[in-house]
C-alpha cells in the first residue's frame, strides 16, 4: 500500500518546480514553434531505433524480464548492498560520503571541491545533479562550473535545464544552436560555417578540451554502483565523461541510492537493455568502469575518488506501490514513445524529470500536491509500459498517484461535481437509462439534423478545436427493448 | 474440443452484450453491428439491463471506491453469461484487466472477479480467437485503414484479428496507417482536462490518415473514433470514420460519425 506520508509529503524543493503552473506550460510549448519543430525532428527517431535494436535481439524480451528481477532482488536487499558497496570502494581507496537530501549533497561536493582548493570544476552529465541544483548551488561559492556533455554544454550557455533525461538539449534546432556558438564563441573566426551538425560537434570539443585541462576538480553521474567491486559505471557517446573523472586531481560521483546494482554480472545484462532502449544502439560509444583513485601503477587517473550516494526520500519508497519506480535505469524510453511528451516537450512538466518517469517520480520526490498534473497529465496510452527495459507499470503507478489526490480531495472542482453526478447514475442502471435516454434525445434535438455540433459550452476544451460528433437520437438499450418487443428499426 | 463444445454441448453459447456507454448514448448502431456479429459467429445475444458503465472515468479520476461499486454491479448483471463481449478494446481492458485488481486481497469479489474477468472479451478477438470466424459475408466499395486503439491493443492484444476479418470484405482496399498504435490523444478524461494537449496529439493522427488516402478510417473504440472524426471535420478533411464492427457486419445505413442525415 501506499504510505500515508507520501500522500502527505509537500517538500520544498531545492530546484524550484513550475509544476503547479503545468498548463500555462503547456500553452506556451504548444505555442513555441521551435521546440515544436524540434519535437518532431529527434524523439519518433528514437523511437524507431529502439524498435529495431529491440527486433535484432530475439532475447530482448527474456532480458526484460532478467533485468527486473535483479532490480527487485537489489531494492529487497538495499541496506546490504549499500553496506557492500560502501566497504569494497573504501577497500578501493575511493572515499564514500551518504546524502540524505539534496543541500547534504551540495554541502558535501562543495567541501571537497574547497579542501581541493578548486577553482575549475568539469562535469559528466548527471541528473542527480540536476535534482539538487548543484551548478547554481557551486557557481554561488565562486567555483567555475563547465558542463562538457554536449547537449549539457548547450543548455548550460543558455541558462536552461535538460528538457530530456539522456538528450538534455533535445528541445533545441540546430539553428538555435549555431545562433548561441557565434553569440559565445566569439575569439573564433566570425565567418566560419557552422551549418553542419559536425561542424558544431567540433567546435564545442576545442572549446571544451581547453577546460577539461584547467579542472581541479571533475564531476561525474553514474549509471550503476556495483556492490562486489565497489565500481561506479558511466555510459557516455561522446568520451567527455572519461576526461572529466580522469584528468582532474579530484574526482566526485553523484549518484541516487537505486543505481546500486550486486555484481559486474548484472551490469552486463543491463547495460545490453540500456543503450538498445535508450538510442538503438547495440552498447553506447563508451562504457566507463572507475574503481577507486589511480594507483601507483597507474599511469593517469584522479588522485582522489568521492561517491556521495543520494537519497532524497527515495529509502521511503521502499515496501510501498512506488518502489517499483526505483528499477528505472533512465534510458528515457518511456518519454521517446509518450504522446503527451512528444506534444510538449520535457521542460512544461516543471521539474527535473519529465516524461511518464517524471509523472511517477516527481511527486514522490516534491510531493503530489505541486505536482498533481502529472500524473493525471497521461492519456494511459500504455506505450510506457510497453517500452519500459524494467516493465515499470508507469500508468499504473500515476493512476495510484490519482487516488492519492482524490483522497486528499484535490482535483478541479467543477471536474469533480460532473464525475460524481455521473458516477450516482452509473451505480443506478434504471435511473440511469432513464437519464441517458432524456440526454440524448436532448442533445441530438440541439444538433438538429447535424451529424457534429462546432460549438457546446459544456465541452468548450473540445469544441474549440474539434467537432464534437452528435448522438442517433435513440438509446442501444432503448431500441434494443423495442427490437426485443418486435418493433422494426 | 473447441470453446463452443465445451460450454455448450447443445449448442449456442449466450453472450452478454457490455454495450458501453459510448454505444449506448452516441452510436446505437455499433450495437447492433455487433449483435450481428455475434449471431453470425453462432452465439445467442443478450443485453443485461443491469449495465451501466464499465466504471473507468472514476478509476482513471483515482476514486476506487465508486468504481468499485460500478464493477460488484456489472459483475452481478453478467455472471450467468458464458461470455461477455464488449465492442471497445478500453471497456473490455477495464473489465478483463482492471476489475481483478481492483478486488484483489478481498476474500469475497476476488474470486468472482476474476471469474468473471477470464469470461471477457473485446468484440473482435472474441469473433476471431474464440470463435474462430475467418471470413464476413460484407461488401464495402473502397480504401480503408484501421487505428489500433491503445488499451485494445496493449492491455489485450488486438492487432490482427480485425485486419483478418477487414480483408475478407468484398471491395475493401485496406491500406496501414503510419503510427497505427500511436494514441490518438482521447484518453477519456485526459481530453476534457487537458484539451489543448488532446488536440495537438489528434492534430498529428489527422495528418496521418490523411496521408494514408483512405475513403474510410476505422478503430474498435467509440472514443477514439469520435476523437479522430471531430478533428477531421473540424478540419474540413475527406476521410470518413466508422466502429469496425459497423463494416464487418454491413451495418452502414447510418451515416459516418460526425456526418449529418
Amino acid at each position: 500500500m501506499t504510505s500515508a506520508r507520501l500522500m502527505d509529503a509537500t517538500v520544498a524543493p531545492v530546484v524550484e518546480a513550475t509544476s503547479p503552473a503545468f498548463k500555462q506550460n503547456v500553452r506556451e510549448a504548444l505555442a513555441d514553434r521551435q521546440l515544436q519543430e524540434a519535437l518532431g525532428a529527434v524523439a519518433p527517431g528514437l523511437a524507431a531505433r529502439r524498435g529495431a535494436a529491440r527486433d535484432a535481439l530475439p532475447e530482448f524480451e527474456a532480458l526484460r524480464d532478467r533485468g527486473r528481477e535483479i532490480k527487485n532482488h537489489t531494492l529487497a536487499h538495499l541496506d546490504l548492498y549499500l553496506e557492500l558497496f560502501e566497504a569494497k570502494a573504501r577497500a578501493a581507496g575511493s572515499h564514500v560520503h551518504f546524502a540524505p537530501t539534496p543541500q547534504d549533497a551540495r554541502d558535501i561536493i562543495l567541501n571537497i571541491c574547497r579542501k581541493a582548493d578548486a577553482k575549475v570544476v568539469t562535469k559528466g552529465k548527471s541528473m542527480i545533479s540536476e535534482e539538487v541544483g548543484l551548478n547554481h548551488f557551486l557557481e554561488e561559492a565562486g567555483l567555475k562550473v563547465v558542463e562538457t556533455d554536449l547537449g549539457e554544454y548547450l543548455i548550460q550557455i543558455r541558462g536552461e535545464t535538460p528538457s530530456h533525461i539522456i538528450a538534455p538539449a533535445i528541445h533545441l534546432t540546430q539553428a538555435q544552436v549555431e545562433q548561441d556558438f557565434r553569440r559565445l564563441h566569439t575569439s573564433l573566426p566570425r565567418n566560419r560555417v557552422l551549418t553542419e551538425p559536425a561542424q558544431l560537434v567540433s567546435e564545442a570539443r576545442a572549446v571544451l578540451r581547453q577546460r577539461f585541462l584547467e579542472a581541479d576538480v571533475g564531476i561525474t553521474g553514474a549509471n550503476f554502483m556495483i556492490a562486489e567491486t565497489g565500481s561506479t559505471v558511466i555510459v557516455t557517446n561522446e568520451g567527455n565523461g572519461d576526461l572529466t573523472q580522469s584528468l582532474p586531481r579530484v574526482h566526485v560521483v553523484i549518484a541516487s541510492i537505486e543505481k546500486l546494482v550486486p555484481t559486474l554480472e548484472d551490469v552486463g545484462t543491463l547495460l545490453r537493455l540500456l543503450a538498445r532502449s535508450a538510442t538503438g544502439q547495440e552498447i553506447s560509444t563508451y562504457t566507463t568502469f572507475s574503481t577507486g583513485p589511480r594507483r601507483k601503477e597507474d599511469p593517469d587517473g584522479p588522485q582522489e575518488c568521492h561517491i556521495v550516494v543520494l537519497d532524497n526520500g527515495r529509502s521511503q519508497l521502499l515496501g510501498t506501490d512506488f518502489q517499483e519506480v526505483l528499477r528505472c535505469i533512465r534510458c528515457g524510453a518511456c518519454m521517446n514513445h509518450c504522446p503527451v511528451y512528444g506534444a510538449i516537450g520535457g521542460h512544461a512538466y516543471g521539474w527535473v524529470y519529465p516524461g511518464p518517469i517524471g509523472s511517477v517520480l516527481t511527486p514522490a520526490l516534491i510531493g503530489v500536491k505541486s505536482s498533481a498534473h502529472l500524473p493525471n497529465a497521461s492519456t494511459f496510452c500504455g506505450r510506457c509500459e510497453a517500452v519500459c527495459p524494467m516493465k515499470i507499470p508507469l500508468p499504473g503507478l500515476m493512476r495510484k498517484w490519482r487516488e492519492a489526490e482524490f483522497e486528499g480531495g484535490g482535483g478541479p472542482a467543477l471536474f469533480g461535481l460532473g464525475l460524481k453526478l455521473w458516477a450516482a447514475l452509473a451505480r443506478r442502471p434504471r435511473l440511469y437509462h432513464v437519464a441517458t435516454r432524456f440526454a440524448v434525445l436532448g442533445l441530438s434535438g440541439l444538433a438538429m439534423g447535424r451529424g457534429a455540433f462546432r460549438r457546446l459550452p459544456f465541452a468548450s476544451g473540445w469544441t474549440r478545436h474539434r467537432d464534437f460528433p452528435a448522438p442517433q437520437r435513440r438509446t442501444f438499450q432503448q431500441l434494443w427493448a423495442e427490437h426485443k418487443a418486435g418493433v422494426p428499426r | 474440443m473447441d470453446e463452443r463444445q465445451r460450454n455448450h454441448p447443445a449448442g449456442r453459447p449466450r453472450v452478454g452484450l457490455f454495450v458501453t456507454c459510448l454505444v449506448d448514448l452516441m452510436r446505437p448502431s455499433v450495437g447492433f453491428a455487433a449483435v450481428k456479429l455475434l449471431e453470425t459467429a453462432g452465439c445467442d445475444v443478450e443485453v443485461p439491463v443491469g449495465q451501466t458503465c464499465c466504471g473507468q472515468p472514476a478509476f482513471n479520476s483515482g476514486d476506487r471506491a465508486t468504481t468499485r461499486d460500478i464493477a460488484a454491479r456489472t459483475i452481478e448483471a453478467f455472471e450467468g453469461y458464458d461470455y461477455v463481449v464488449a465492442p471497445s478494446g478500453s471497456c473490455g481492458g477495464m473489465l478483463k484487466a482492471h476489475y481483478p485488481e481492483l478486488f484483489a486481497g478481498d476474500p469475497a469479489w476476488e474470486g468472482r472477479a476474476a471469474a468473471f474477468a477470464a469470461k471477457v472479451h473485446e468484440l473482435m478477438s472474441f469473433l476471431v480467437d474464440v470463435r474462430g470466424l475467418a471470413a464476413v459475408d460484407a461488401a464495402f466499395e473502397g480504401r480503408v485503414t484501421y487505428h489500433d486503439s491503445c488499451s485494445g491493443l496493449r492491455e489485450l492484444g488486438v492487432r490482427e484479428q480485425p485486419r483478418k476479418l477487414l480483408r475478407t470484405v468484398k471491395g475493401l482496399e485496406l491500406v496501414e496507417l503510419k503510427d497505427a498504435d500511436v494514441c490518438c490523444g482521447f484518453g477519456g478524461t485526459f481530453a476534457v482536462k487537458y484539451p489543448d494537449i488532446s488536440n495537438a496529439i489528434v492534430g498529428r493522427k489527422a495528418d496521418q490518415v490523411s496521408a494514408a488516402g483512405a475513403d474510410l478510417l476505422l478503430a474498435g473504440d467509440l472514443g477514439c473514433l469520435m476523437n479522430i472524426a471531430g478533428k477531421l471535420g473540424r478540419e474540413g478533411r475527406s476521410t470518413k470514420v466508422r466502429h469496425v464492427a459497423e463494416v464487418l457486419a454491413g451495418e452502414l445505413n447510418q451515416p459516418a460519425i460526425g456526418e449529418g442525415t
